[in-house]
């Protein structure tokens, strides 16, 4: 039975999956369930996930949630080149310190940007204070400070001269507020030429497939969400904006 | 050159570190960073962890921070045995699932809890107001109902019949509110039955003595503010926690 994949490319966490199994060679049957028309909420996927989150892995009878474990599965279950998650104690050490660390800060600021300027306008039909944009996006700056003195440096790469799985999560996160306009390498000449590498690693093609979606700000910004779906996230985006 | 580990036992995480190099006999040199007094966010020790957080290995030249990354290099230099983290695929998976949701779920919840049983009273001169409460003791339910239906379920532990690093994480931190006399497991006797599992696992003398620091007198040093500086203290509390 093929492994399946329950993925909303507008996730950051979801895309890093996508790409990898995609650049893997790993066969998978992609299951879409669009975050914004509230395919997550639906009977069928709460059978797969109670946590009614993406991405979710389904491999026969057994079921995954969270990237980084997800990630984690793939790299062991089909063998991938040891770069992704080396074999150093040390390496892999940065690695999982890189993937725990970007959890609680840099996936939090990049969420959030995208969800203060474009999700809470669609749903709720009014446009965020500026003070909060500001906070977002000063704290966003703070968490890539850190990223580039603490994990990148001089490095061609945040754990040493190989692509790893820390530089796949840290560029589909870094690339989640150009969906809200906001382009976070501009003005960051180390980033930007941290992002070319990446980029033509993981094979400039698939890049932009798995990064359509939230490159397409115009498209995102002018979605029409259902009215039931409105009310139902009301309560959870105005607690975002308390 | 000996391990350091920087550890403050207030903190649930460095008490999943220190548990665990306990419990497998790895020989450490115990550095204490009394946040309380601040050490944390001196000089020297962001020269040992730039993130300025609790816990942090230093092997060497080699330093490490998240005890999501400690952990499992502990376990991979160290050899402890395999039900710490599993090599078995599908129960690894579980371990690192665990590791990862827990990181932004578990972790605020308790130590709001904390916060809002330990030291609003303390600010208040009384209970902090139920109503004040009422989002969080929802949010701990919702926390409580998945640790007991998804990462539970009816095995011993989370990954399976033996304990894990998944377990030793969850433990330490559903101990928090107690430090506050806060038992979230009261009316939950699968919760309360697995929390005893893992004592026995880990070793009873142990896992109290880990405790030790979280049930000591604190002295917060609250009367030494200025009147305002307590209102805006207390102001803040009431917003964290809610």
């Amino acid at each position: 039975m093929v492994l399946e994949l329950y993925l909303d490319l507008l996730s950051q966490p979801c895309r890093a999956v996508y790409i990898f199994a995609k650049k893997n060679n790993i066969p998978f049957v992609m299951k879409s369930i669009e975050m914004l028309k509230g395919q997550q909420f639906s009977e069928e996927f709460n059978k797969v996930n109670i946590l009614r989150k993406v991405p979710v892995l389904k491999d026969g009878e057994y079921t995954l949630e969270e990237s980084t474990a997800i990630l984690l599965y793939l790299t062991r279950k089909y063998n991938t080149p040891s770069h992704w998650y080396p074999p150093d104690m040390k390496k892999r050490g940065r690695v999982d310190e890189f993937l725990a660390w970007q959890q609680g800060t840099i996936r939090v600021s990049a969420s959030k940007i995208l969800w203060l300027k474009v999700v809470i306008p669609l749903f709720l039909s009014q446009h965020v204070p500026v003070e909060k944009l500001h906070d977002a996006a000063e704290e966003l700056n703070a968490a890539l400070q850190k990223l580039e003195e603490k994990f990148l440096q001089d490095k061609p790469f945040l754990v040493g001269a190989e692509v790893s799985l820390a530089d796949l999560v840290a560029i589909t996160e870094l690339m989640q507020p150009l969906g809200a306009g906001l382009d976070i390498f501009e003005g960051r000449p180390k980033l930007q030429e941290w992002r070319r590498r990446v980029e033509v690693i993981l094979g400039k093609e698939l890049f932009l497939e798995a990064h359509g979606r939230i490159l397409n700000s115009q498209e995102l910004r002018n979605m029409s969400i259902d009215p039931p779906l409105k009310v139902q996230m009301k309560p959870l985006l105005l607690k975002m904006l308390k | 050159m000996a391990l350091e580990l920087y550890l403050d036992l207030f903190s649930q995480p460095c008490r999943a570190v220190y548990i665990f190099a306990k419990a497998n006999g790895i020989p450490f040199v115990f550095k204490e960073v009394a946040l309380i007094q601040g050490q944390h966010k001196t000089e020297e020790y962001g020269k040992v962890n730039p993130m300025k957080k609790v816990p942090a290995l230093k092997d060497g030249d080699f330093t490490l921070s998240e005890s999501n990354a400690i952990l499992r290099y502990l376990a991979r230099k160290f050899k402890t045995p395999d039900h710490w983290y599993p090599s078995d695929l599908q129960k690894c998976a579980r371990v690192d699932e665990y590791l990862s949701w827990q990181h932004t779920n578990t972790r605020k919840c308790n130590s709001k809890l904390y916060t809002a049983k330990a030291l609003l009273p303390l600010l208040l001169g009384q209970p902090a107001p139920p109503e004040r409460l009422e989002q969080l003791m929802k949010e701990l339910n919702e926390i409580l109902d998945l640790l007991e239906d998804k990462f539970l379920q009816d095995r011993a532990f989370v990954a399976g019949s033996d304990i894990s690093l998944a377990d030793l994480l969850a433990v330490v931190d559903f101990m928090q509110p107690l430090g506050a006399g806060y038992d979230v497991f009261e009316g939950r006797p699968k919760l309360a039955a697995w929390r005893s599992r893992v004592q026995q696992a880990v070793g009873k003398e142990l896992f109290e003595e880990a405790h030790r620091e979280l049930f000591r007198e604190r002295d917060w040093k609250f009367d030494r503010l200025s009147p305002e500086e307590k209102e805006q203290l207390t102001q803040n509390m009431l917003k964290y926690v809610q």
